[in-house]
């Protein structure tokens, strides 16, 4: 193994670990906190542009791969932790949060999902998968004089934790079947020899599956992903319902359609159950929420839902049109919770349904971008949800499973009734009480950003699909 | 495993003799250091007396030579008295399990050449583990007796050993690298090519380190806050006597054995010595432990007691960081040389 | 008689870990769960890794429990005395676990072991389990090994952040 070729491969990951270090240094003598918010967003940056110089191969006896399956999905995790970053400044301000190591625990959280993205081995899936974990077990549970945040942080933490038992018991059986923990390995012993059928197989494959569905949170585990979202910061929930979730979904496609994709019938065949469970249970719970942190919640559970779809469609096109719905998801998601964040003032709290009432009168702006934003979650176009919903289908249908995808077209006509009642009750209501909004520069920008791309992206959708369709080439 | 080799080699004879061999030997270290034990303490009394300028017990026995013997005798029969509101069974298996942790440490400790109840090759983690498990005693004792300055003195006495613990372990981390072994013979052997057959020059801040958490790790003084008389009356054991107490008590005295007895073998050389002395293989071990013992005694007699927020910070700002730095100069050193 | 001591071990930790979860006082529960280390250390010694058994007790046993110890001691024991120990749902959860165990139980019986790897216990035995432990660690695994090291930075900030005072203006 040559080891300076090695550590030339993980660069990003290197540059990533030295200015988070920095930080954690640099935030002992910096009084104004804003100032480590923009040496993370430098950070952020200085990475991105290191992941998309970075050159591909396997490193470290093959625990790290770098491709441009990889390198996609590190641009989703900077891209949410950028718009993260941008829509905390304000936030953490009026929360009296706002400490260095907000931004450090962020910063180490995206390297645990770039680990997560480029792992070659579960071994090393599962550091990063832990390394992400921690960080956001800490960054839920933030505002340590909230209670529910508290509860936020604890419930994450113990089911956490008891997903990552349920990996480390698949891993092991996996092992003890295979004699190797490497994906491309595992897959090589499994096709040549012929244990298919084998029940213990099939148990360590369950065991994966359940592990997944808690961190992507599909249904049956997605019970602590509403009272997590609800409880945590609300821009550490914008950051776990996008970041952490691609993150979950590129381990789980490297899993599943690498290490198992000999065994594509039998994991499809919990999985499509599973997607169609979440989709039902995501949508229909969230029509009858009233606190909008909720209400995203259970939606993300359903977008869960669409996104495996693609990992079930499997081939490149599957894969493809995953990863496309994960940007689009990204830009979509943060925006609403950054119109979220700006409900968030001094006086109160606006995370409820009924503060969005008439805001269209006092805020025209705020309000037509939370439209454009509830319109892409809905997936309507010209919006850049249409496009992510509509490759996702497109590929399901492909697959052979045209039904599936009319299943998921009923589900996302149920979600236009709780996503459009916000746009109604914005625009169709007269404001009962003065409302008034926490703009900052950040959010400012991080909307300006997110309605960019979901415009354009609805617009012009040959960019991202062409981008992820060249990131799988060599998957 | 080594060990489970031992027990369970082929051969039912071969089995036994193994057995009764690893049995006699047991017993002869056990035997050994109890003893040693007893007069350790007389000879704390005499050496404190003699530094405090008075002549320390003179009265049983010519210069109160068999003070041990009737001190032991007095704490064998005197009433085991038992708080009416103490957890039982905690209460009473909290000294054993002090005592116990103290003397299977005992167990892979070479007194010299060849001379060792278990040549493991993890001996030094061994010991880690085993005097890790000391706290357990004292925290329980402290915990079970259902008094406030028992408990007082379990909470400050494993928050004490834990803090201590981690440089300790750390400050051996430079022996290790430089003998490439945990096996204790292995670690003596490593030594004889070094100035005095001693790993003491080159590891000179791994041996301050370690001698500075070895008294707060056995609770001496002037780390002594768990069992502070002033204070606490006697800690962790105030409410144990008789022989309960007496296990303490000699489970004290074994941890500072087994203290002086790793820093002899892992810095002073073990068993060798600048000349051999014939007959008796293990002269310079007791020698050195001896004089290690001593220095115990010398630290108490002559420094006044800690206070707690000062013990915490020497033990995570001062010693800590020193033996990191203490590694990170041996693995320079070791890659340069 | 390696059969024997396995089964042993193994219905110890299965027993002791029942214990900890039903015992009433907490400190009990810890005690039992010092038993539970010791054994699961006896595992690894009939595994030939005699370094993982030394360190399962040093770190487990000898750290984390300790701190474990020392929460509780803090707490108000006589008030979690009396406090319920399950919630309503107990049933279902032991209902779970042992469909849990069934499942297990029934597919792990097909378990056929995979190829097996080139560190076996012949070159264990001649190289002593903590030196091949450090060269794999070291060589092969060296990057989710330096990866842990943040993982472990990641919890102490983790742990400062939660736990210290703040000011609120």
């Amino acid at each position: 193994m040559n080891i300076q070729l090695s550590a030339m491969m993980i660069m990003p990951e290197i540059i990533m670990t030295v200015l988070a270090l920095a930080i954690v240094v640099v935030d002992l003598f910096v009084k104004r906190k804003d100032i480590v918010a923009l040496l993370s967003l430098i950070t952020a940056g200085v990475v991105a542009y290191a992941t998309l110089n970075g050159s591909s191969g396997e490193a470290f006896s093959a625990m790290y791969i770098a491709d441009g399956y990889s390198v996609f999905f590190k641009l989703v995790f900077i891209i949410s932790l950028i718009l993260t970053i941008l829509i905390s400044v304000k936030y953490i301000e009026i929360e009296e949060i706002n400490l260095g190591e907000y931004y450090t625990l962020m910063l180490f959280a995206t390297l645990g999902m770039m680990v997560m993205a480029s792992a070659g081995d579960i071994i090393s899936l599962y550091i990063g998968l832990e390394l992400m974990a921690l960080s956001l077990y800490t960054l839920a549970g933030f505002m340590t004089h909230n209670t529910k945040s508290n509860e936020a942080a604890l419930k994450y933490f113990l089911l956490g934790a008891f997903a990552s038992a349920l990996l480390l018991y698949g891993t092991s059986l996996i092992y003890g079947i295979t004699g190797t923990t490497n994906l491309k390995a595992i897959a090589a012993y499994l096709s040549v020899h012929g244990v298919a059928g084998n029940p213990a197989l099939m148990f360590s494959l369950i065991l994966f599956i359940a592990a997944f569905s808690f961190k992507i949170a599909a249904v049956p585990f997605h019970m602590w992903a509403p009272d997590v979202y609800e409880g945590a910061p609300t821009s550490v929930t914008a950051f776990m319902s996008v970041g952490p979730k691609a993150a979950g979904f590129a381990a789980m496609g490297r899993v599943f359609l690498i290490a198992f994709g000999s065994l594509q019938l039998n994991w499809a065949a919990i999985l499509i159950p599973v997607a169609i469970l979440t989709m039902a249970v995501g949508n229909v719970m969230a029509l009858t929420q009233t606190n909008i942190k909720r209400m995203l919640a259970y939606s993300s559970v359903a977008h869960a839902g669409y996104a495996l779809m693609g990992i079930i469609a499997g081939g490149s096109e599957g894969v493809a049109g995953m990863m496309n719905y994960l940007m689009i998801y990204a830009f979509m998601n943060m925006g609403a919770f950054a119109v979220v964040i700006m409900l968030n003032t001094k006086e109160s709290k606006g995370d409820q349904i009924t503060d969005y009432i008439g805001l269209a009168k006092s805020h025209p702006f705020a309000s037509i971008l939370m439209l454009i934003f509830m319109f892409s979650l809905t997936g309507i176009p010209p919006t850049a949800g249409f496009i992510g919903k509509f490759y996702i289908f497109m590929a399901v249908v492909k697959a052979g499973y045209a039904w599936f995808a009319a299943v998921a077209v009923i589900f996302s006509v149920i979600s236009a009734y709780f996503y459009l009642r916000i746009v109604m009750l914005m625009y169709m209501m007269e404001p009962t009480a003065e409302l008034s909004l926490s703009t900052s520069t950040g959010t400012g920008l991080a909307l300006l950003i997110a309605a960019l791309a979901v415009i354009s992206i609805g617009v012009l959708p040959s960019g991202v699909i062409s981008l992820a369709r060249a990131a799988i080439a060599g998957f | 495993m080594n060990f489970l080799n031992m027990y369970f080699s082929p051969g039912t004879i071969d089995l036994f003799i193994n057995i009764a061999i690893i049995v006699i030997k047991i017993a002869v270290v056990v035997g050994v250091v109890m003893l040693h034990v007893a007069y350790a303490t007389y000879f704390e009394r005499k050496v404190i007396g003699h530094m405090q300028v008075r002549l320390g017990p003179m009265r049983v026995g010519p210069h109160g030579i068999l003070q041990p013997i009737a001190d032991g005798i007095k704490l064998f029969f005197k009433e085991d008295i038992i708080p009416a509101n103490a957890d039982k069974p905690i209460f009473y298996i909290a000294p054993v399990i002090a005592l116990v942790s103290a003397l299977s440490s005992l167990a892979v400790l070479p007194f010299f050449e060849g001379f060792v109840i278990a040549n493991i090759n993890i001996g030094l983690l061994f010991i880690f583990a085993m005097s890790s498990l000391g706290t357990y005693g004292i925290i329980m004792a402290g915990w079970a007796s259902n008094s406030k300055y028992s408990f007082l003195g379990g909470l400050r006495s494993s928050a004490q050993v834990i803090s201590y613990e981690i440089s300790m372990g750390l400050s051996l981390v430079g022996v290790m690298m430089l003998a490439g072994s945990l096996n204790l013979t292995e670690i003596v052997k490593a030594q004889e090519s070094y100035p005095l057959g001693m790993f003491l020059f080159p590891q000179i801040i791994g041996f301050f380190v370690f001698m500075l958490s070895a008294i707060a790790e056995t609770n001496r003084a002037p780390f002594d806050l768990p069992e502070a008389e002033s204070e606490l009356v006697a800690g962790y054991f105030v409410e144990y006597s008789g022989m309960r107490f007496a296990l303490f008590f000699a489970a004290e005295y074994i941890g500072m054995i087994i203290m002086s007895s790793i820093a002899t073998v892992c810095f002073l050389g073990g068993w060798n010595g600048p000349f051999d002395i014939p007959y008796v293989p293990f002269a310079w071990f007791l020698v050195k432990v001896y004089f290690l013992i001593f220095f115990y005694y010398w630290v108490r007699a002559t420094l006044p007691r800690y206070r707690y927020d000062h013990l915490m910070a020497l033990g995570w700002k001062v010693l800590i960081p020193l033996s990191l730095l203490n590694i990170l100069i041996t693995g320079i050193v070791k890659v340069l040389l | 008689m390696g059969g024997v001591i396995f089964g042993y071990l193994a219905g110890v930790i299965i027993l002791l870990s029942i214990l900890v979860i039903t015992v009433k006082n907490p400190v009990h529960s810890v005690m039992f769960m010092l038993l539970m280390f010791f054994h699961i250390a006896g595992l690894y010694l009939t595994l030939n890794a005699e370094f993982l058994a030394a360190v399962q007790i040093i770190v487990y046993a000898g750290a984390i429990l300790v701190l474990f110890l020392f929460v509780i001691l803090l707490l108000n024991l006589k008030d979690e005395l009396r406090m319920k120990r399950t919630t309503w749902s107990w049933p279902l959860g032991v209902a779970a676990a042992g469909a849990l165990f069934i499942a297990a139980f029934l597919s792990l019986r097909s378990f056929v072991p995979g190829t097996k790897g080139v560190i076996t216990t012949a070159v264990i035995k001649a190289e002593t389990n903590t030196k091949v432990l450090g060269r794999i660690l070291f060589t092969e695994y060296l990057f989710p090994f330096e990866v842990v090291s943040l993982v472990l930075l990641v919890a102490l900030i983790g742990a400062i952040v939660l736990a210290k005072k703040r000011q609120r203006s």
